[in-house]
């Protein structure tokens, strides 16, 4: 399965696509099980990349865990999540907060 | 320290409402990210995997107190309450929104401070010796020189789109402590049989993929000549690196395939084009660069060797610091002092915004308002009054910064590896802490002695894990972080390129394997003088390799 995750341009903050906009967070990202359904993610990247909203556009590999959505990836992962060395920045921060 | 004269003070302002205009535009949507990328580049903004990261150029590490606190002032107001001290003695910030970086900009610029030439194929922020103007084996403070690089390395015209970076390091004592081996160019500022400064000339050092030691191609280079010569240099480079090719773009692969003989010759062959005319460094203008060096006015403090020694009576601790953290001065009564941002368990090189203003009223007060970022990831206070040493220590552990370890093995260089950095590819900074806290005994550390270990989260080896006398690189293998070890590599006068020990060592092993590798120095030195670097020059790796894999032979 596919996501799609991009900076956001004015802040630099790690968005995905989910539910028609760009999340925060990766939890509910839009899920791509076909081929098909990844195209329809990369021309909603192209188009949000060519409107200026977000910058370092990629479809990324995830799974459902628990019903939440997940980067397969260590790198991605991190990205979802924050550094894991300051738990209290990034993603995570709030979750803890 | 040097001062902005009227033309740097105009040349920040213009960049950085050039640059505020961009960024503007570019939120804007009038330009795209392909037009503003290289822009944003070549004012330190780089995209990670969390948020943007703004590098901002410490030139030769020196700061003032001033400046610190505004760093300070930067991490709490736009950031998120912290700073991260590099391998190339800068600072950079992990969080900036881009639509603030304009206001950050006009903040530094008002304490003297930019970005300008963080990033991109350009010549980089210039370093030099942590302690220099301090050092007591220094022939002559190496900055000035450093200055008159900066000068003419910015946005120089022939030289802001070289094949790629490249990066300029400079030593003023036959103890380097500038790792210019490692550099683009290195100098090694000196005195000839007349008494005369020049240069010995370093060219084709580097670490990343392919790493090489610098070749000395010229021992003597009157001061007047440098930027003649460093001049021609570039301009061999400029013509004949390879642009075809990013990873052998950098000039030691030049120097590597044209054979030092050859390029040497080349270098040559253009100074004498270049050497009388304009670029000739006016001896007027060489001391009135000088002179914004000059020293702060030493008073003797005869009453420090007493204060010294009955602080030491009464506190461990401060005793400890002494021995490891503070180093001698030229002048008697004078000491340099290490600040650890290594403490145990910590991430190196990082500092918060309430620390960065304590220093900056530590040196202030105590320091002559100097300071110095290290390419080890520490900060210098390079006056201080050996009588004002215990105040400075108490200071420090206030804040947290009193940590007694420099140049032991909790020392760590780390690049931000996998926790932030979009190129990584394995995490460095938890490596780091736990190898930290496995030693975390000070007892042990010192028995242990000199021992510089480095971590890189990628080959582009921004942790110097090559130049390690233990070095170690996080890779991705098939999902998963492995970390392979090097031996024996050295970043000083003498310097070496680790050699890979053997296979790598996952996340959970690699501590284990390291604290191996320790009981295995420990084990064979002929005594506790011998450091490790020497001891592993002396017996090679094999009694390592038969500590790491020996249980692995037998058990195949």
């Amino acid at each position: 399965m596919k996501i799609l995750t991009a900076n956001r341009l004015s802040d630099g903050i790690a968005v995905w696509y989910a539910d028609g906009g760009w999340a925060e967070t990766v939890d509910h990202a839009d899920l791509a099980h076909d081929k098909a359904a990844e195209d329809r993610l990369e021309a909603i990247g192209a188009k949000a990349y060519a409107a200026n909203e977000v910058v370092d556009v990629n479809l990324i590999d995830a799974d459902v865990v628990n019903g939440i959505v997940e980067p397969v990836r260590l790198r991605e992962k991190i990205r979802a999540a924050g550094p894991t060395i300051r738990n209290d920045l990034g993603k995570q921060a709030a979750r803890a907060a | 320290m040097y001062r902005y004269d009227e033309f740097d003070h105009d040349f920040v302002q213009a960049r950085v409402a050039e640059f505020s205009d961009q960024v503007q535009r570019r939120l804007a949507g009038e330009i795209t990210e392909d037009q503003f990328r290289p822009l944003r580049l070549m004012n330190g903004v780089y995209l990670q995997l969390h948020a943007y990261m703004l590098r901002i150029a410490v030139p030769y590490g020196t700061l003032n107190g001033k400046q610190l606190r505004m760093l300070g002032h930067i991490a709490r107001k736009y950031d998120k309450g912290y700073g991260h001290f590099t391998t190339r003695q800068n600072i950079q910030f992990n969080w900036p929104a881009l639509s603030d970086i304009p206001a950050i900009l006009a903040d530094l610029a008002s304490v003297e401070m930019h970005a300008i030439q963080t990033s991109g194929n350009c010549i980089r922020n210039v370093t030099a010796d942590h302690f220099a103007g301090a050092a007591a084996d220094e022939v002559a403070d190496p900055r000035p020189y450093a200055e008159i690089l900066r000068q003419w390395s910015s946005v120089h015209p022939e030289f802001s789109f070289l094949p790629r970076k490249f990066k300029i390091a400079v030593t003023g004592a036959e103890r380097d402590r500038a790792a210019i081996q490692t550099h683009d160019i290195g100098l090694h500022l000196k005195k000839n049989a007349a008494g005369e400064l020049g240069f010995a000339v370093y060219i084709g050092g580097g670490q990343g993929r392919t790493p090489m030691v610098a070749r000395k191609i010229r021992d003597f280079l009157p001061e007047a000549d440098l930027l003649s010569y460093c001049t021609a240099i570039l301009r061999v480079y400029n013509l004949y690196g390879r642009r075809d090719n990013k990873y052998k773009a950098r000039i030691k692969i030049l120097v590597h395939e044209t054979g030092v003989e050859e390029i040497t010759r080349q270098v040559e062959a253009e100074w004498q084009e270049l050497k009388d005319a304009e670029l000739k460094l006016p001896d007027a203008d060489i001391r009135a660069i000088e002179a914004y060096f000059a020293p702060p006015l030493l008073t003797d403090r005869p009453d420090g060797d007493a204060a010294v020694k009955l602080a030491r009576l009464d506190s461990k601790s401060f005793s400890e610091w002494l021995d490891q953290n503070v180093v001698t001065h030229r002048h008697p009564d004078y000491a340099a002092v290490t600040i650890s941002l290594k403490g145990i368990g910590e991430v190196p090189g990082d500092a918060s915004d309430n620390q960065m203003e304590a220093v900056a009223d530590i040196a202030e007060k105590y320091a002559f308002d100097e300071l110095r970022v290290s390419h080890e990831q520490n900060l210098i206070l390079p006056h201080v009054a050996r009588a004002d040493l215990k105040a400075v220590y108490d200071a420090l552990v206030d804040i947290g910064l009193a940590t007694a370890n420099s140049n032991l093995i909790s020392d760590i260089i780390a690049c931000p590896g996998l926790d932030y950095c979009a190129l990584a590819t394995a995490r460095s900074i938890p490596i780091a802490q736990e190898i930290s806290r496995r030693f975390a005994s000070l007892e042990r550390q010192r028995e242990i002695g000199e021992l510089k270990l480095k971590i890189s989260g990628c080959i582009n080896a921004c942790g110097h894990h090559h130049v390690g006398h233990i070095g170690i690189l996080g890779v991705e293998k098939k999902g998963s972080e492995l970390y392979q070890v090097t031996l024996g590599g050295s970043a000083d006068e003498n310097t070496s390129v680790g050699e890979i020990i053997g296979r790598g060592f996952s996340s959970e092993e690699i501590t284990d394997a390291i604290e191996q590798i320790v009981e295995t120095y420990l084990g064979l030195r002929l005594n506790s003088q011998e450091k490790f670097i020497d001891a592993y020059r002396r017996v090679g790796p094999a009694p390592f390799k038969e500590a790491l894999y020996a249980g692995e032979a037998k058990a195949a």
